[in-house]
């Protein structure tokens, strides 16, 4: 069972977009980042345990040629091997900053060459993979940029693709050691999900087929990717294989954000927010799922939510039109 | 966002604004011929085929104080006069009804269908006129043909384009709160029941398969709405059961409309600010609009027809109220942009709207020649 704790304000309601909500754990400072994009700007936010809000920051996308301000599609920490970097994507490039957002350390412009008239150019879907941050765009390409340690010396090492259509979403987990172990998984709005595994040259290991039902959310946790549907699924696929093993009718409209952490949080436009829990079967050792727990956002139409501890004991919401951030942990 | 969302959020508006019009037409007992000519008018310049396709181009939205400026054009096509306060009271119902609209569509492919209600209702008005039904059927083709092919996702780009459009509006409409669709802090209710889209299942089962893709287990959970499947899926076809009811008329009952302006945004700082801020971008907004705007073609009144003056409020003592007691965060004002350099738009604004003639206007000064620029800062 979870109870509502206090919410945290907002500068700026959040815009109508997916996997709007990017949280941040410093459990060694007892501090909590949040961000959320409202439109034009972004909001980041830092809070104490009981959620008393403590400082905040608000971003812009860099400007552009254009009638109206540009639009920032996501903004997302990467924590990586020795810094975290925030990570801004938007209608006019991709910006990353210290993870503070006080500093911009790296600006890549967006080109819009083989765009045609009538396709919206952006960039969508952020991730860290070891040293590597990836970055989806409109044309379903994934740019992978090389993170130095300290600096800002970041650097374009591979485009890749696998995708024909928008990319909505990456979700990544750290390499297990072994040879043949998948640790990226990108997807887009044909439903389509790759799976790679990374390295100086990321190589494609297998590809599941989506049968043009976006998937707008995608997560990746010791082999198990979960994805989320534009038609209200969630579906469990063994990464190595791409072998489906749990199909959920989990929603009854789109669903906006996943988090996985161990148990699994879907969110979805229905109000809506549930959590499942994960086992491995005795036999096979394939994933099962189970719900814990569904909680319901009277009257909110949910674009981000994530998980605030470690354990799944708390998790944050945030809807549409909403200039606040809910927060719910269990009893 | 979506290059391609302006033809529907016009055509949308414009719909809802003829389903008020009609009402207010109606309610005031403007004589019927009279009323008809003024939808007929209306409906005709809205479907004019030079404006259609420049509509139809792909380009991002228009803000809001732009898109503004081109309804007050349209309701302004006929021998209909509106005052500030009404106009201020039409746009504001109509973008909350398409607002809800959008928000409650269950797929976001559904907008398609609600924009087809739209043109359905559209084709009522204009029943006795081949020449303007043939341009209604002619914008039809043209949507089917534009948007037909569109996938999933390209629509659910749309669908968050004209969300992100209708952002931090919470204008309390009278008609909603009654039907108990708006709560009384200006956010709409979103059931948790009813039919699901077209293409979901009805929550609740989990299903698990082995390595070979065979089910071994089949488990059912409890979601907490109350959702049935979608009993057929709505018609795209020039005529058909589009099974959805968002789109078509709910001013059909004589029901007072009123709005509620005070404590409408918690926001407000936040629109305040983007309002405030110098929009350098301005003159290339405004070159889009003379070109919107100039394929138009407004006919002049031809004789001596005699205008009238239609009232969104009951008496005229409401409107006058109304204009006094909106809130500054609420208006629809256009900053006052410094002269543009480029003196050649300007002559082409100028020309536009020198072809408009207006009577009967004694608030405004507009006359032959005056640009749209010192029309706009007028609004």
């Amino acid at each position: 069972m979870f109870r509502r704790e206090r919410s945290i304000p907002l500068r700026g309601s959040a815009a109508a977009l997916c996997n709007n909500l990017s949280v941040l754990q410093l459990p060694v400072r007892n501090l909590t980042h949040f961000g959320v994009v409202h439109g034009p700007s972004a909001q980041l936010l830092s809070a104490a345990p009981e959620g008393v809000p403590l400082a905040q920051r608000q971003l812009q996308a860099k400007e552009g040629a254009g009638v109206s301000p540009p639009l920032i599609t996501q903004v997302h920490w990467c924590v990586l091997p020795f810094r975290v970097l925030l990570v801004l994507t938007s209608h006019r490039g991709i910006q990353m900053y210290e993870s503070d957002g006080s500093v911009m350390v790296y600006w890549h412009a967006l080109d819009a060459g083989d765009a045609s008239l009538v396709q919206a150019v952006f960039a969508r879907g952020i991730a860290a993979s070891g040293h590597f941050i990836c970055v989806g765009m409109w044309s379903g390409r994934v740019l992978v940029f090389d993170i130095p340690a300290k600096g800002s010396n970041i650097v374009l090492s591979e485009e890749l693709a696998g995708h024909q259509t928008p990319v909505t979403d990456i979700a990544t987990e750290p390499a297990q050691g072994q040879d043949c172990i998948a640790d990226v998984v990108t997807a887009d709005d044909s439903g389509l999900l790759c799976v790679w595994r990374s390295g100086p040259e990321f190589k494609l290991l297998t590809r599941i087929p989506g049968f043009g039902v976006p998937c707008p959310s995608v997560q990746l946790w010791q082999g198990t990717i979960a994805a989320g549907y534009g038609n209200g699924q969630v579906r469990l696929y063994e990464a190595s294989t791409g072998t489906l093993h749990v199909q959920i009718d989990a929603h009854a409209r789109a669903i906006c954000a996943l988090d996985l952490a161990p148990e699994l949080l879907s969110a979805a436009e229905d109000t809506f927010v549930h959590i499942w829990k994960l086992s491995r079967s005795p036999e096979g050792g394939y994933v099962e799922v189970e719900h814990c727990h569904g909680e319901c956002v009277p009257d909110t139409q949910v674009c981000g939510a994530r998980f605030c501890d470690p354990s799944g004991s708390s998790f944050a919401v945030t809807g549409y039109d909403l200039a606040e951030i809910l927060r719910f942990s269990s009893m | 966002m979506s290059v391609r969302t302006l033809p529907l959020l016009f055509l949308n508006l414009g719909g809802e604004m003829l389903y008020i019009l009609d009402q207010r037409l109606r309610a005031q007992n403007i004589p019927g011929d009279k009323a008809r000519k003024v939808l007929n008018d209306i409906i005709s310049t809205m479907f004019n085929r030079k404006f259609m396709e420049e509509l139809f181009k792909p380009q991002e939205l228009y803000s809001k104080k732009a898109l503004r400026t081109v309804y007050d054009r349209l309701a302004h096509a006929s021998i209909m006069r509106l005052n500030q306060a009404s106009m201020d009271k039409l746009y504001d119902l109509m973008t909350m009804a398409f607002k809800y609209q959008v928000l409650l569509c269950p797929r976001p492919k559904d907008v398609l269908l609600v924009t087809f209600n739209h043109l359905d209702a559209i084709k009522g008005f204009i029943q006795d006129s081949p020449t303007i039904l043939h341009q209604v059927d002619e914008t039809f083709q043209q949507l089917t043909e534009t948007y037909g092919g569109l996938s999933a996702g390209e629509f659910q780009l749309i669908r968050q384009t004209l969300l992100i459009f209708f952002q931090d509006l919470h204008i309390r409409v009278s008609i909603f709160l009654k039907d108990k669709v708006q709560n009384s802090n200006g956010r709409f209710v979103l059931p948790v029941s009813g039919p699901l889209p077209w293409g979901t299942k009805v929550p609740g089962l989990i299903r698990t398969f082995n390595n070979k893709g065979e089910e071994v287990r089949k488990a059912e959970f409890k979601h907490g709405g109350s959702y049935v499947a979608a009993p057929k899926e709505g018609s795209f076809e020039l005529y058909g059961d589009r099974v959805l009811k968002l789109g078509t008329n709910m001013y059909s009952v004589n029901r007072p409309v009123e709005t509620h302006m005070s404590g409408a945004s918690e926001n407000l700082a936040a629109q305040t600010q983007e309002s405030i801020a110098p929009n350098p971008l301005a003159k290339e907004e405004l070159n889009l609009l003379a070109r919107l705007i100039g394929g138009m073609e407004i006919k002049k009144p031809s004789g001596p027809e005699p205008g009238f003056r239609l009232n969104l409020f009951t008496t005229d003592e409401e409107e006058e109220q109304a204009a006094l007691t909106r809130p500054e965060e609420l208006s629809y004002e256009v900053i006052n942009i410094q002269a543009a350099q480029d003196q050649q738009t300007n002559e082409e604004l100028a020309r536009i709207m020198g072809e408009f003639e207006i009577l009967d206007q004694p608030r405004r000064s507009a006359s032959k020649g005056d640009d749209l620029l010192a029309m706009m800062d007028e609004l």
